[in-house]
């Protein structure tokens, strides 16, 4: 920018300077309208009474957190002590989300880097290729997730076929395929920023590592994952954070027998509870939650930048 | 040059007109998913001339949270199930119809015209009817399936085979005709029972899928399924195998009812919309899509002769009694989202 109004002359930057605000305001409404006053809207709601079968009566109350944290039994008028179910039920979403990134990373990090090392040319079919099946509508690709995954879906037909097991194995309505859905959802979101980092790094520093006696494994680990971490770490949040909130998996692939984050707060709104003021309350847990994780990250990132 | 401009003219001004008369012309109907043919939707335009806009909903609860999110003055009509109507009429979403509005009025069969839910019928017509109780697969279970128990304690072939509608009122409805007490009790010891005999008759659930319903029955994904029986004719005409039941201990009955919103855009495209719909005619074609019955008079002659005699709409003389499902009061509710969200903590 600098060296742009040096070159540029006076007039011009004046121009800008004076445009810059204006230019900035889709921006900025954009922010503030779609982002800001549902999430303030939504603040204001969970400390609001609820009103019976929907909508919320505007005196304030504590009602909704108090139910999120404290137990009182089937009638409400045992003495209060810590409720476990929606500890339980947050706990269960992230350990779901966690392990689903996990696998996006174990597959979507190797992938990245076999497309960010072939010719430059080929590199555009490959990403392409990754994005193909993501054209098609999330509930449609859930639903023949679910017709691979049946007993007697063409998975189970071929592996008995090829002898490898006797009786069908039981996948639907397990954690296991709600793990592999929000995997197959989100694993774009992992591949394209690891892809787009491994893509700027320079080889030439791999040589090197392997010049002074590295070997493969520590020039892996001391040279190639410190430079791409921005984008591992990209990778990491933005598969997360959608899978913490996702409810069309875990219904569809794990049978809505418990609920997750997502599918508990639809109920409140969707269900017979019809309990705004909690679902927006259970919204504003998950919501922090998610800005402490990501304040970690940031944290971490900018001591790393720091040591080097 | 200027033939072209005054061409362009002539054809955006015939834009302006189609889409005033398109404006003035339609009906936005708010209704369930897979539910009414579209041929029928068509004659009904090409009889009035009237453009019909429809959004859809799975479930009532749904429907009812959409529209007090700021549905309302959007829609004309909608399609509730019974405890729906009462509920709406009670919140004032429902707007009156007054005698003499309706030509049609006089086609409802006796039975129909005066409901608990709705007395003397001032918000609503009847849509469908039909009940709700579950299907067994008799390739995997050949015992005998008209108990709740096949549902709350099953048999050991069955265990971990079973889907349940993710409703709550339809699950705790026939939760309390298992344990023979009455929907809504405020009775604690009953409500107990009820949590407790819930706690253990889930660990034998499968899953809780409302919309594939049909799905998991024909797929053999499940062999026992909580389902409705127009729903539960068109499984069997896909897997034979299986059968519904009625439960000696009672089911449950629903009748889907046609709505006049406050605040219609298009109130008197509704009610000609609602006219439409007591035709015998018109109401046989919905029955004989979606495999329910009518609460019509004079329809017989319409109908598919194939529905008079389903298995799923002729209960057995062992059959107990079909029951509407109760609007519970505000504490009773608030027990029994307790008692839900134990069921699926």
């Amino acid at each position: 920018m600098a060296s742009g109004a040096a070159s540029g002359g006076s007039a011009n930057t004046d121009t800008y300077e004076e445009a810059r605000s204006w230019l900035l305001l889709p921006a900025w409404v954009t922010l503030v309208a779609l982002s800001l006053i549902p999430v303030l809207l939504m603040l204001v709601y969970s400390f609001l009474t609820k009103e019976f079968r929907g909508g919320v009566i505007w005196e304030f109350s504590l009602a909704a957190y108090d139910q999120f944290f404290f137990d009182r039994g089937l009638f409400g008028d045992d003495p209060a002590t810590l409720e476990w179910t929606y500890i339980t039920i947050f706990w269960r979403s992230i350990w779901q989300a966690g392990a689903a990134t996990l696998l996006s990373l174990l597959i979507g990090f190797p992938t990245a880097y076999f497309i960010a090392t072939r010719p430059e040319t080929s590199r555009p079919i490959w990403v392409f290729l990754v994005t193909i099946p993501y054209w098609v509508n999330l509930l449609i690709r859930t639903v023949s997730m679910k017709f691979l995954l049946r007993d007697q879906g063409p998975l189970n037909d071929l592996l008995i076929g090829l002898g490898l097991i006797d009786s069908p194995l039981h996948m639907v309505n397990t954690n296991f395929a709600v793990q592999l859905g929000l995997f197959y959802s989100y694993l774009p979101f992992m591949v394209l920023p690891i892809y787009a980092a491994v893509e700027r790094y320079n080889f030439a520093l791999s040589e090197a590592a392997a010049d002074l006696y590295a070997s493969k494994w520590t020039t892996l680990r001391r040279v190639l994952l410190p430079s791409v971490k921005p984008g591992v770490i990209a990778g990491c949040i933005l598969v997360f954070v959608p899978s913490l909130g996702a409810f069309l998996a875990p219904d569809l692939l794990g049978g809505a027998k418990n609920f997750m984050i997502g599918s508990l707060i639809e109920e409140q709104f969707k269900g017979n509870a019809g309990n705004w003021p909690f679902g927006a309350a259970a919204s504003m847990i998950l919501l922090t939650m998610v800005l402490i994780i990501l304040m970690i990250f940031a944290r971490q990132q900018a001591r790393a930048e720091r040591e080097v | 040059m200027k033939k072209l401009l005054s061409t362009a003219a002539t054809a955006s001004l015939l834009t302006i007109m189609a889409q005033t008369a398109q404006a003035d012309g339609q009906v936005v109907v708010y209704h369930w998913f897979e539910y009414i043919p579209q041929e029928l939707v068509d004659k009904f335009t090409a009889e009035t001339g009237i453009e019909v806009v429809m959004d859809t909903f799975d479930s009532n609860e749904a429907m009812l949270a959409s529209l007090k999110a700021g549905g309302m003055g959007t829609y004309d009509v909608s399609v509730p199930g019974d405890y729906m109507v009462q509920i709406m009429a009670t919140e004032g979403l429902l707007d009156t119809i007054a005698e003499g509005e309706l030509a049609n009025k006089g086609n409802i069969a006796p039975e129909w015209l005066d409901v608990s839910y709705d007395p003397g019928r001032v918000h609503s017509i009847p849509y469908q009817w039909g009940s709700t109780s579950f299907m067994v697969d008799t390739a995997t279970y050949d015992g005998d399936i008209d108990t709740t128990d096949i549902l709350f304690n099953p048999p050991t072939e069955l265990s971990g085979k079973i889907n349940m509608l993710d409703s709550q009122g339809e699950v705790l409805a026939m939760a309390a005709l298992h344990l023979g007490i009455p929907q809504c009790s405020q009775d604690r010891e009953q409500l107990k029972a009820l949590d407790a005999m819930l706690q253990k008759a889930k660990v034998h659930w499968a899953s809780f899928n409302s919309d594939t319903a049909k799905e998991v029955l024909v797929s053999g994904d499940a062999a026992v399924g909580q389902i409705y029986d127009g729903f539960g004719a068109k499984a069997r005409a896909e897997r034979d195998t299986l059968k519904y039941a009625f439960p000696t201990q009672g089911y449950v009955v629903w009748m889907d009812n046609v709505v006049l919103l406050k605040d219609a855009p298009n109130r008197e495209n509704a009610l000609k919309f609602m006219d439409f719909l007591l035709e015998p005619e018109n109401i046989a074609a919905v029955s004989n899509y979606a495999r329910y019955g009518s609460g019509l008079k004079d329809v017989a002659e319409f109908l598919d002769p194939e529905l008079a005699t389903l298995p799923e709409s002729n209960p057995p003389a062992t059959a107990g009694a079909g029951a509407f499902i109760q609007v519970c009061d505000e504490a009773t509710q608030a027990v029994y989202d307790q008692i839900w969200t134990n069921v699926k903590k």
